[in-house]
């Protein structure tokens, strides 16, 4: 069984390499890439075109490793012995599964995605070593070790916003996706609004290429705004010639609020040519 | 074959371990890939680089290993029409430089001597001055110097196959070692936030569960609450005047966006070496200066000092009284420092001028002993690791 994209995701030739060898060969794929490329997005379609559960792990930043294996839930067993509930003689009671138990339990290979793994402490990635290895665990409450019955495809999301250490980058595989190119971006829209016309398509590119362009952009509009962009777009009935006159000029286009998510570069668009580039 | 290559991408210093070659080896086992040069090369790129910023060295070193066994200058030869790269040839040099061809003898003749050539080459080359390549001075190749060359298989060219995946050097920004430009700032901006911020821990409230639970009528109720943290506090001293100048806005820049992250930041200028006085004003350094002895009192041993400098200056700035070269200072140079130092353990010195160049001002040896060898050039990398340090 291959991933080759599905009819809501292009995925690019090397993207498809990384997750079918990811898949082959059981290592988790480490995805990173600009904000918006559809690296979140990856584990779902996976999950969509092979016909396989999802399991979503979203870390933050008081996430604990343990809590993807389980938690023991003292406080409730407290209560409960508090109000006499003869639950609270066995422990396995208050184990609580996480994310990556219910993904080794799950009866088929199921796909598990680790959302923004660098969001979590520096030592998070550490503490899940064995358990990426391995796909294994031990849980000391009950005395047992939980064992995957199939190899989760694992999916793990990062941002740059730490380092990763090094021994679970040896780990996985890597992949980075790039900003799509042009042809590439007319097929992502193409899926996503069926039957859109050509001439604006073609247009609202122009006008969106150009904002990327701009030197000094705090933060580049990614394929989800574009996406965003296009659907206002499309609901405004903005005809296609408006767009024109703004590729030209540099102006701010139309509905900008769903390409620039900041008012610096907003106002890189309305200040005059010489102040570009020099904003920090 | 292939453990050459892969020693070939270590020395490269790519970091790749013996693990994840195997890896390849298992993958390549498994038939994942085969008989396509691109797909394997996205492989090998998914199995052993584990971050973007290697790209481009593992692209090179991809380039150069397996180059020679691809294609040959025959092949080339026989692919390149020759309009076309009479085209090329107009569209990429100004009028300037077409004179200067003249210098060979003509853009015919420069063809001329081309096709020789291709014809007495076997193989791709790199580096050198005659044969076609890449990197070198000859007039034929690519990423050369050469202002009467050709460029040959880079963008835009109609010959496909000349044209590979990892010849474009797509990921050239993203490498970690160059200088900080406009895109690595943001992710220099990201290693000094770390300095700040190192994971959100919680802990126990128990005012807060103590009241919860008495509110619960007697059953427990946990509160936590984020642990606190003190943002780190910073003393930094610049270098300004004559070279320094671009790198001391960069810095300041960069060090001011990541403000919000410090608890303090206080700002310093001195010239080549800091002496009895610095300044925080650089239009007012005549007269509003600060005594660095003031400085020292005023601010305590918890601050992290940041020293950014070229230190390129003549030795005697350093070490001998009555050095500088503004004014008579009572005590050298060296003095003051290690007095800074004395006072503030976690120090580092930030330069500017790319790690190579050091060994070209003794100057530079000097400073960097006199820091304990905690200098580090303004890359990505070389600022990743004085934070590292600094955050200890």
């Amino acid at each position: 069984m291959k991933f080759t994209g599905t009819d809501s995701y292009i995925a690019t030739d090397d993207l498809m390499l990384a997750v079918n060898s990811a898949m082959l060969l059981g290592r988790p794929l480490l995805v990173k890439g600009e904000p918006g490329t559809g690296k979140t997005m990856l584990a779902e379609e996976v999950a969509r075109a092979l016909g396989r559960d999802l399991f979503q792990w979203h870390v933050k930043s008081t996430t604990k490793a343990q809590q993807g294996l389980y938690e023991y839930d003292a406080v409730s067993r407290l209560r409960d012995s508090q109000l006499g509930d003869p639950r609270v003689h066995d422990i396995a009671n208050y184990i609580v599964k996480g994310k990556l138990w219910e993904a080794f339990e799950s009866d088929h290979q199921a796909v598990l995605l680790i959302d923004e793994v660098d969001k979590a402490d520096i030592e998070f990635p550490n503490d899940l070593l064995r358990e990426l290895d391995r796909m294994e665990f031990y849980v000391y409450e009950t005395r047992q070790t939980v064992k995957a019955r199939h190899r989760p495809i694992i999916i793990i999301t990062s941002n740059n916003e730490k380092e990763l250490p090094d021994a679970f980058l040896r780990r996985c595989f890597f992949h980075y996706i790039r900003f799509p190119e042009k042809s590439t971006l007319e097929q992502i829209v193409n899926v996503h609004y069926p039957g859109i016309a050509e001439n604006l398509v073609k247009e609202a590119l122009e006008v969106f290429l150009g904002v990327r362009e701009v030197p000094g952009l705090k933060k580049k509009p990614s394929t989800s705004e574009l996406l965003d962009w296009l659907k206002i777009l499309l609901a405004e009935r903005i005809p296609p010639e408006s767009l024109r006159s703004t590729a030209k000029e540099r102006a701010l286009p139309p509905l900008h609020g769903a390409l620039l998510k900041n008012e610096q570069d907003v106002q890189l668009f309305e200040l005059p040519i010489r102040r570009r580039g020099a904003g920090f | 074959m292939l453990l050459d290559f892969f020693m070939s991408l270590k020395k490269a210093k790519v970091p790749v371990t013996l693990n994840e070659f195997l890896t390849l080896l298992e993958a390549l086992e498994k038939r994942l890939v085969f008989g396509s040069a691109e797909e394997f090369y996205y492989l090998a790129r998914l199995c052993l680089v584990k971050d973007e910023t290697n790209f481009d060295k593992f692209d090179r070193v991809f380039m150069e290993y397996f180059a020679g066994l691809e294609y040959s200058g025959e092949e080339l030869l026989a692919g390149i029409p020759e309009e076309w790269l009479k085209k090329q040839t107009e569209r990429l040099l100004s009028e300037e430089e077409k004179r200067q061809i003249k210098a060979l003898g003509g853009l015919d003749k420069l063809l001329e001597t081309l096709k020789e050539r291709l014809k007495e080459q076997k193989e791709r080359h790199q580096g050198g001055s005659k044969w076609l390549g890449t990197g070198g001075t000859s007039p034929f190749g690519a990423y050369g110097y050469n202002p009467e060359g050709i460029r040959l298989g880079q963008a835009q060219s109609r010959h496909r196959r000349a044209v590979k995946v990892w010849d474009k050097r797509e990921f050239r920004d993203l490498d970690g070692s160059v200088e900080l430009g406009t895109r690595n700032l943001k992710l220099a901006l990201r290693r000094l936030r770390h300095f700040a911020r190192e994971g959100a821990k919680q802990e126990l409230d128990l005012s807060g569960t103590i009241r919860a639970t008495a509110n619960n009528a007697g059953y427990l109720d946990l509160k936590m609450v984020p642990e606190r943290h003190n943002s780190v506090k910073v003393l930094l001293f610049l270098d300004v005047g004559g070279s320094m100048d671009p790198h001391v806005e960069l810095c300041e820049q960069l060090f001011s966006a990541a403000r919000g992250e410090f608890k303090h930041l206080e700002y310093f200028y001195f010239h080549n070496c800091v002496y009895e006085g610095v300044w925080r004003d650089n239009r007012r350094r005549f007269n509003a200066r600060v005594p660095t002895h003031e400085v020292i009192r005023q601010f305590g041993p918890d601050y992290k000092l940041i020293l950014v400098g070229d230190a390129a200056m003549s030795p005697y700035e350093i070490m001998w009284a009555g050095g500088s070269v503004e004014h008579h200072n009572a005590e050298a140079g060296a003095v003051w420092l290690r007095r800074l130092l004395d006072q503030y353990p976690q120090a580092v010195w930030l330069n500017p001028q790319p790690g190579e160049e050091w060994c070209y001002a003794s100057s530079v040896a000097t400073v960097n002993q006199l820091m304990g060898s905690r200098m580090y050039p303004l890359t990505n990398e070389g600022l990743a690791q004085a934070i590292r340090l600094l955050s200890r």
